[in-house]
């Protein structure tokens, strides 16, 4: 069995065993150790020089060994000399091995680096539709002043949305609606034209006084172009209390316009006609962040609930009143969102929700 | 309501340089909505000047036609031509190349002279043509655009004119004139007239109105006049169809006399075609008071005129030469020869006026809104007449139209008029309404002054009396829509200004927030596009083979579709009983867009009718219904559930560099529906099932516990995928998501957590490889009992040591103890009921 280390120290197999009694023969080991340490390059060099300076087999190791055969009062100043020597080897290893782990580590994270730009894509993203985005946060603004969410079907009786809403039979303004009946026509169904009968519906069911805000989906038989759709989205809101006045319609616009076009927005009414209102007006709001500067832009309908319309639904006239109003969803984000077509909105392209995401 | 501006300016102070829109300013501030402007200059610029035609020599050219070589004067005798230019003659006389023949040397024609330019940007210079430099054009009507004759060019004599050489042509046509076009509301009739619109401007803008009812006399009738009797037997609502009918006579009119340029002029920015001098006439007069007339050529009328319904089976060839036949309900003018006219409506052809007319019956009358609007409706005739009399005419307008009508056919037809006329007919009884003095500020939320109040009133032409504590007002006969106290108000802020209405902000009492199902709602769809789809939103309209295919489960069940009275296409005629056929189609859009990989989602309304669709009769407005008639109404309404559908296909992982692909399969469709059961913390249960829209093998129905089946999802049909051009392995899913919404719980309930540890068993059964492994773990978790913390598939295999027909499915089982650490024996227990169940239901062995 050969001597020889593994690893063949540095200084080369035949290394010399130092007597451990002669403290320049026992430096010099150390010496050679420590030369050994410090040329080493990376972590596996410096495995084979501990082997070969501290090894069993090493000249420290073996001069170490050989204290035990010297003479009992030799022995005191053998180890003193060889014990401080292993010694200072092996902190010299732990500094060594120390600084070379730290250059291994760093090279690993280089070595490991990846082209982040080209990370595939692992989840696919959904969308919600913006209109019922715009939908979600038009309602909340109400919710927030204290108003509930009214919804009714969309499929209705005649009566709830045109008799109970003042448009008497005969009348042109009933036909100004463009709508569509279920067969047969006598049955008296029809695809609502606006969300009023969810109102009305309201008007009937709910405890006095009544805040309420009525979004979804309605019907007119416009054929599809840039600027119409045959299905499209309101909401109506309605408030029923003791002294409602036209000031009180004025100030809830304006403050629901704020919150959904800025603190500049503003609101502006002209005279109109609807058989559910009286007085009756055409609502503009201020723009302020339209396309190609502020304006004023048409919006909607609104006014004071017609004493008609509450007789329908059992409400005194006399004690209550009331004011009503009307938005389209899809107008506002034309002119919000600056959608110019409206069939963006409907053909069911996934690039337009997906554009939104959950936002608007 | 087109509005020429020379003519309002008769009625009202409008400043000379008002635009169009410069009116429509003011009147929209009164609520008349702007439209448009209707201006000729905006396609037309001169110079266009009256020319004289000095010689004509007709040259025959080598392609068949004679043209006319002519010099024309377009500056007076002897006077300069100011004008310069290229192609402008400095003698003040043009040659011209001119292809019509209708004219003669010494005719006065309209000249465009180089530098015009006509309709359809159609700019004129000198050319060279036919061997001669034509440096203009002698221009027709319609080269002007005021006509649509280009049989010739417009002689000037024809129109009645002998202006002097060198006018401007486009003055004496009337063509700088403009015309503002405005909305006019169904409530304000009176405003399809300029006597209207003048007044509305004139609140408007605070100045003075001038009435042009109020500059006309009608004078006495001497004797009584064409016989006219008013015989309604069935008044609609008790309201007589005719209450009031005036009839002149005049004679010895030449109805062929032209129709002066100021009215063509007017009534073309009016947007009416002139047709004739006296159908020009009765048109003129009706823009300018709103009354509707109508002329008969009298000697075609025999006997009394007669108006009254009709009877059942009569017919009458109208003017615009249909026959139609009469319901009973129609009011018609009739004579002994039975109906000569729709009233309101139409005449009828028998009766027409024409070139040979000499004596000529003006009929100026009143009609009700209501039996008009029928008509119309039931004949499909819209007409200027029936537009106004539908939203109500002024009763006392009509004797003064009927004189203004005499006056024009005087001046301008000639004849004589008879001094007997009829008038027969009762005025209705003037609406007085109360109007408490604080109501206007009760209702708007501002104060008004007496003067406002009152002021306001009487500017509208209202009597406005004093009473205890208010007005009592008497509106205007004009004014039909005027009934209550709060359309006082309206007309009070109105003029007063809706501007002037402050703003305060109601505060409304503590609401409750969004409802448990609309928050429900919300978290279900943003989970689903939190999941990767997108939502869309179709149409509800679909054809009855997709409602018999998509909505019922089984093939050939009787379902019952709602079914649209007045489609946009007959195709698409019922409303859905599922979403899937919408979503298919935006499928396909997507596809023919270039969009393979889709995930889409819509949530909305389906139509499920019951035995009842509606009901037979409707209540009245303005009258709460009694409970059962309103019962009834709701009862009526078809059950309209959300629902929420899904269609995904193509990769829900598209291939890319370091990614692995990932196609959407059916148990994408299985496992979103058990999303939305987690989200809404609703147990389902899911087992094979079996829907006509899908594949027969690939279909997961899901119930509630309580059996009500929630919906399904899978494949769609393969053959159903082939016939619609899509992807084999496009799957779908649809529930009912009301019902989803019912059966959550109002509180979850929390479950302790034992930390103790669990101990896990894996079990691997082998059974027929028809079991489904669905029920198979039902039946662990039943057999395992309370120990049981989870159990789940983590294997499926069939092959080799299983045996033909076989599969051997591997479930991993926590248990777990509330109060313990379970030892290896109680957890073996557990697992050996659990399989013994299993094998007691399925013969399950236990490999």
């Amino acid at each position: 069995m050969s001597e020889t280390p593994d690893h063949a120290a540095p200084d080369g197999p035949e290394a010399q065993v130092p007597d451990p009694l002669d403290a320049s023969s026992v430096a010099a080991a150390v010496d050679a150790a420590l030369a050994a340490i410090a040329a080493a390059e990376d972590l596996d060099e410096l495995k084979a020089v501990r082997i070969a300076h501290t090894g069993e087999k090493s000249p420290l190791s073996l001069a170490n060994r050989g204290i035990g055969a010297l003479p009992k009062e030799q022995k005191s100043a053998a180890g003193k000399n060889i014990g401080p020597a292993r010694g200072r080897i092996n902190q010299a290893l732990a500094a060594r091995t120390a600084e070379l782990e730290i250059e291994r580590d760093a090279r690993i994270l280089v070595e490991e680096a990846v082209d982040v730009t080209a990370a595939p894509r692992r989840r696919r993203t959904g969308a919600r539709h913006p209109l019922s985005t715009l939908q979600e946060r038009v309602s909340d603004v109400f919710v927030g002043m204290g108003w509930e969410i009214a919804e009714g079907p969309e499929l209705e009786s005649e009566w709830f949305n045109f008799d109970a809403l003042n448009f008497k039979p005969d009348h042109p303004a009933r036909e100004m609606q463009d709508t569509f009946f279920a067969e047969p026509p006598e049955a008296h169904l029809v695809l609502r034209t606006h969300t009023s009968p969810v109102q009305v519906r309201s008007m009937l069911e709910r405890d006095l006084p009544i805040y309420v805000l009525c979004p979804g989906k309605v019907f007119r038989t416009d054929e599809l172009d840039a600027t119409h759709t045959p299905v499209f989205h309101q909401f109506e809101g309605l408030a029923i209390d003791k002294g409602l006045t036209m000031a009180d319609l004025v100030g809830t616009l304006e403050h629901f316009t704020q919150q959904l076009f800025g603190d500049d927005a503003k609101v502006r009414l002209r005279p109109n006609y609807f058989p559910f209102t009286e007085p009756s007006a055409e609502l503009d709001i201020w723009h302020p962040g339209a396309k190609g500067g502020p304006r004023w832009i048409e919006w909607g309908g609104c006014g004071m609930v017609n004493p008609n319309v509450l007789r329908a639904t059992g409400i005194d006239p006399e004690v209550y009143s009331g004011f009503a109003f009307g938005m389209g969803i899809e107008r506002a984000l034309m002119f919000r969102n600056e959608v110019s077509d409206m069939r963006d909105m409907i053909e069911g392209d996934v690039r337009f929700s997906e554009h939104f995401g959950m936002e608007i | 309501m087109r509005i020429p501006l020379s003519w309002l300016r008769e009625y009202a102070a409008v400043p000379a340089d008002a635009t169009a829109e410069d009116v429509m300013a003011e009147l929209v501030k009164v609520g008349l909505e702007e439209e448009d402007v209707h201006r000729p200059t905006d396609e037309l610029t001169g110079p266009i000047v009256v020319g004289q035609v000095l010689s004509a020599v007709k040259e025959p050219q080598s392609n068949g036609k004679t043209i006319n070589w002519c010099q024309v004067r377009v500056v007076p005798e002897g006077a300069e031509q100011t004008l310069a230019g290229d192609g402008i003659d400095p003698s003040g006389v043009q040659g011209i190349v001119c292809g019509a023949h209708n004219f003669v040397e010494g005719d006065k024609v309209v000249v465009t002279l180089p530098g015009a330019v006509l309709p359809g940007d159609f700019r004129i210079s000198p050319r060279k043509t036919y061997g001669h430099v034509s440096a203009g054009m002698i221009a027709s009507v319609r080269e002007l655009g005021i006509g649509d004759d280009h049989d010739g060019i417009l002689v000037l004599s024809t129109l009645g004119l002998d202006p002097e050489v060198g006018t401007d042509a486009m003055e004496l046509l009337g063509l700088y004139d403009e015309a503002a076009e405005i909305n006019v509301t169904p409530d304000r009739g009176y405003c399809f007239s300029l006597r209207g619109v003048a007044r509305e401007y004139a609140h408007a803008t605070g100045t003075p109105f001038t009435d042009p009812a109020a500059g006309v006399v009608v004078p006495p009738a001497v004797g009584t006049g064409y016989p006219v009797r008013l015989e309604d037997a069935a008044p609609i609502h008790g309201t007589p169809g005719c209450d009031r009918f005036v009839a002149r006579t005049v004679r010895g009119v030449d109805p062929t006399r032209p129709t002066p340029p100021w009215m063509s002029a007017r009534l073309r920015l009016a947007g009416i075609r002139s047709i004739s001098l006296v159908v020009d006439i009765s048109n003129y007069v009706m823009l300018d008071l709103g009354q509707p007339l109508h002329f008969y050529d009298l000697d075609k009328l025999s006997g009394d005129i007669v108006v009254r319904r009709a009877v059942e089976g009569e017919t009458l060839r109208t003017l615009d030469d249909r026959e139609r036949t009469l319901d009973a309900e129609d009011l018609l003018i009739t004579d002994a020869s039975g109906p000569i006219g729709i009233a309101g409506v139409m005449g009828g052809a028998s009766t027409e006026v024409s070139d040979a007319t000499s004596n000529v019956l003006i009929e100026s009358a009143h009609f009700d809104d209501v039996s008009i609007g029928r008509s119309r409706r039931r004949h499909r005739l819209p007409s200027e007449a029936s537009r106004r009399f539908e939203r109500g005419v002024d009763w006392h307008i009509a004797d003064v139209a009927a004189q203004r009508a005499v006056e024009l056919l005087l001046e301008l037809a000639g004849g004589t008029v008879d001094d007997a006329a009829t008038d027969v007919g009762q005025a209705p009884a003037p609406r007085v309404i109360e109007l408490a003095a604080d109501f206007p500020a009760r209702l708007i939320g501002r104060d008004f002054t007496d003067e406002q109040i009152r002021g306001t009133l009487t500017d509208l032409g209202a009597t406005v009396e004093q009473t205890d504590g208010g007005y009592r007002v008497t509106a205007p006969s004009w004014r039909t829509d005027l009934e209550t106290r709060e359309d006082l108000t309206e007309e009070v802020i109105r003029l007063v200004g809706y501007d002037t209405i402050p703003s305060t902000l109601p505060v409304a009492p503590p609401g409750r927030g969004l409802t448990r199902v609309q928050q429900q709602r919300r978290r279900l769809l943003n989970a689903l596009a939190a999941a990767g789809l997108t939502e869309v939103l179709s149409y509800p309209f679909v054809s009855e083979r997709s409602n018999a295919v998509f909505g019922s489960p089984e093939a050939g069940a009787a379902v019952g579709s709602v079914k649209l009275a007045n489609p946009l296409s007959a195709e698409l005629g019922y409303l859905r009983r599922s979403i899937l056929p919408g979503l298919v189609e935006l499928a396909k859009r997507n596809h023919s867009r270039g969009f393979r990989d889709l995930a889409l989602f819509e949530s909305g309304a389906v139509f499920l009718p019951g035995a009842s669709v509606g009901t037979e009769s409707i209540p009245p407005l303005g009258i709460r219904p009694d409970d059962a008639v309103l019962d009834a109404l709701y009862a009526g309404i078809p059950d309209q559930p959300l629902t929420i559908a899904a269609l995904l296909t193509g990769h829900e992982v598209p291939p890319s560099a370091g990614g692995m692909p990932r196609s959407w399969d059916w148990a994408d469709a299985v496992d979103l529906v058990r999303l939305m059961a987690q989200v809404t913390g609703v147990d389902v249960v899911v087992r094979q099932g079996s829907h006509q829209a899908f594949h027969p093998g690939r279909t997961a129905e899901f119930t509630l516990r309580s059996g009500e089946v929630l919906g399904y999802a899978g494949e769609l049909h393969p053959k159903l995928l082939a016939a619609q051009d899509l992807p084999a392995r496009t799957v779908a899913l649809e529930i009912d998501a009301d019902l989803l919404f019912d059966a959550a719980a109002d509180v979850i309930v929390a479950r302790p957590l034992s930390t103790y540890p669990p101990a896990t068993q894996d079990v691997a059964l082998v059974v027929d490889a028809g079991v489904v492994a669905g029920e198979v773990l039902e039946t662990l978790r039943e057999g395992a009992g309370e120990l049981l913390e989870d159990v789940g598939l983590f294997d499926v295999y069939t092959g080799q040591g299983i045996g033909e027909g076989r599969k051997s499915l591997a479930f991993a089982l926590r248990f777990r103890a509330p109060d313990r650490t379970l030892t290896a024996d109680e957890a073996s227990a557990a697992r050996d009921a659990a399989v013994a169940l299993a094998a007691e239901r399925f013969g399950a062995v236990q490999r």
